[in-house]
């Protein structure tokens, strides 16, 4: 029996499951359903692979996967939902890695019989090019994300330069390759090449633009991975790459809409971070303060409230608290809604996670543009850990490094409570005008503490 | 290499766009851990070089295996747990 036909076949197949399991994510409630369509078409993949007649030597491949099925295991219970972010740009990294390491190997085993076609080059050295840059890049954005190196960008001077030009070279020894494609030390260069520009793209990033970066580097994995299928000829690793770069291309976009950048500044990855700019307004109206007492009757009088939670809150680690809160407004009536901004936290859904986990209805969990609109019937809005996000700025002030990002208009609320530790400004280093408007009251403490006194205040009754 | 395989890029591509577009973005998160695990498919291509008799194919293969064993097993299970919290409270 012919069993690279049977292997093609399980792979379509394997195909189609993916495309069904990441279509049941369009609603929590067929989530579940696709993502078991997802792993039995990753299980057919890999024993059609298996029995295919290709696979001359077992050894490794066991030791490979026991080893990587441990700690991909051990990741997945122990890692808490908090580090959700790292883990994700972890991964990003391990699929280029693979990605990668697959090229090479191509690379080798053809050179050695000296027969790499253009079209060959072509594909692996797209390849190894992206797939090397998301490594580091990944890495750095994980080593951030940890804090196991400093989240506060680093620039100088020259740097957009140093990028460009070091991508322009690497991009020139890629056409160089296509045309001379047995000049391996110049593969192996434009390898080197790459995992530097990783570590100098995500270099100038600071914490805030982290959802930009990490979707990127999604995207990169996966047209690494379907650079990989062309190579090795495997249409199942080029569907499956495709959809996997369309994904963080569609996430790049919606993460950069949301922080009103430019398209093309997403495509190359020069994100950076925005110029600390004071200028505008300096603020000389005063602020109201709030001690919880105040808050709770204001929220007693209240029919509609709505929570908007930010990066702080995931630091506070407050999710739950915050959920107890909303349990007990919910027992006196009062109707309770979560807004989202996009670029919330640090990866795309962050909030909507911590607040699941948390325990909160995923119908509660509305996007900015469901709740804008309605926004001046809510009678009181609690921005926990949020800043940037709600600064109304972003609408008025066009002198304002934000102007145009697209925000929560928390301040058509008839009352806000904006709960912060100081009055530090947010990531971006703006005044927030928010603060001194008259319906604006400060809440101010850790959000984890002031949100469980808050409880038990309700609570007393 | 054929221009096939370029046709199923094109079109895979397409498809990815739509499908993705629908998610709904509460579920952005557990979307990029499964279309992280997904793509640990690259997972087929690094056990061929694994399970070859080549050394420094099944050396880097082996690197490989583990690397997109971690991605599949860990962004599968990972995406599950997620799943699981988004619930729906009966009031």
């Amino acid at each position: 029996m012919d069993f690279t036909y049977l292997t093609e076949i399980v792979y379509l197949i394997s195909a189609i499951l993916f495309i069904l399991g990441l279509k049941g994510l369009s609603h929590p409630e067929t989530a579940r359903r696709g993502m078991h369509y997802a792993e039995v078409g990753m299980l057919l993949a890999v024993v059609g692979t298996l029995v295919s007649g290709k696979i001359l030597t077992w050894d490794f491949i066991i030791v490979g996967i026991v080893v990587g099925s441990a700690i991909g295991a051990a990741m997945a219970i122990f890692m808490p939902m908090t580090a959700m972010p790292q883990r994700i740009a972890l991964s990003h990294a391990f699929g280029a890695l693979a990605a990668v390491l697959v090229g090479v190997n191509e690379f080798i085993a053809l050179s050695k019989h000296g027969e790499i076609s253009q079209a060959l080059m072509a594909a692996l050295g797209f390849e190894v090019l992206f797939g090397a840059l998301t490594i580091t890049g990944s890495l750095m954005a994980f080593g951030k994300l940890s804090e196991m190196i400093s989240g506060s960008p680093v620039t100088y001077k020259g740097q957009n330069f140093v990028n460009i030009l070091s991508f322009l070279i690497a991009v020139g020894i890629f056409v160089y390759l296509i045309f001379n494609p047995t000049n391996s030390a110049m593969f192996y260069v434009m390898i080197g090449l790459s995992l530097a520009i990783g570590i100098f793209i995500v270099l100038p990033i600071g914490g805030a633009d982290m959802p930009v970066v990490i979707s990127l580097m999604n995207s990169y994995a996966g047209l690494a991975a379907a650079a990989t299928g062309f190579a090795i000829d495997n249409k199942v690793l080029i569907i499956a790459g495709s959809l996997d770069g369309a994904s963080g291309f569609i996430l790049s976009i919606v993460m950069s809409k949301a922080m009103n950048r430019s398209f093309a500044n997403v495509l190359f990855g020069a994100v950076g971070s925005p110029q600390v700019n004071t200028a505008g307004l300096a603020e000389t109206r005063p602020i109201t303060r709030f001690g919880i007492e105040d808050t709770k009757f204001v929220l007693e009088q209240a029919e509609r409230v709505v929570i908007v939670p930010g990066y702080g809150m995931a630091v506070a680690q407050a999710q739950h608290a915050v959920r107890e809160l909303g349990d007990e407004l919910e027992k006196q009536g009062i109707k309770v809604e979560y807004a989202i901004h996009p670029v919330a936290g640090r990866m795309p859904g962050h909030m909507n996670v911590l607040l699941a986990e948390a325990n909160v209805s995923y119908d509660q969990l509305l996007e900015m543009e469901v709740i804008n609109p309605s926004m001046d019937t809510v009678d009181v809005c609690i921005v926990i850990g949020a800043n940037d996000v709600v600064n109304p700025a972003a609408r008025t002030d066009k002198g304002s490094p934000i102007y145009g990002m697209p925000i929560i208009d928390v301040d058509k609320a008839k009352t806000v409570i904006v709960m912060k530790r100081s009055m530090a400004t947010g990531f971006a280093g703006i005044e927030n005008p928010l603060f001194y408007e008259p319906n604006t009251k400060m809440l101010f403490g850790d959000a984890k503490k002031v949100m469980q006194e808050l409880v038990t205040e309700f609570k007393k009754v | 290499m054929s221009i096939e395989l370029i046709y199923i890029l094109i079109l895979a591509g397409f498809v990815g766009f739509e499908i993705i577009r629908k998610v709904t973005p509460t579920l952005h998160t557990p979307l990029m851990s499964a279309t992280n695990a997904i793509s640990g498919i690259s997972l087929v291509g690094s056990l061929v070089a694994a399970g070859s008799d080549d050394s420094t194919a099944r050396i880097l293969g082996l690197i490989a295996v583990t690397a997109a064993t971690i991605n599949v097993v860990g962004g599968f299970m990972i995406t599950e747990r997620m799943l699981k919290m988004f619930k729906k409270k009966e009031k």
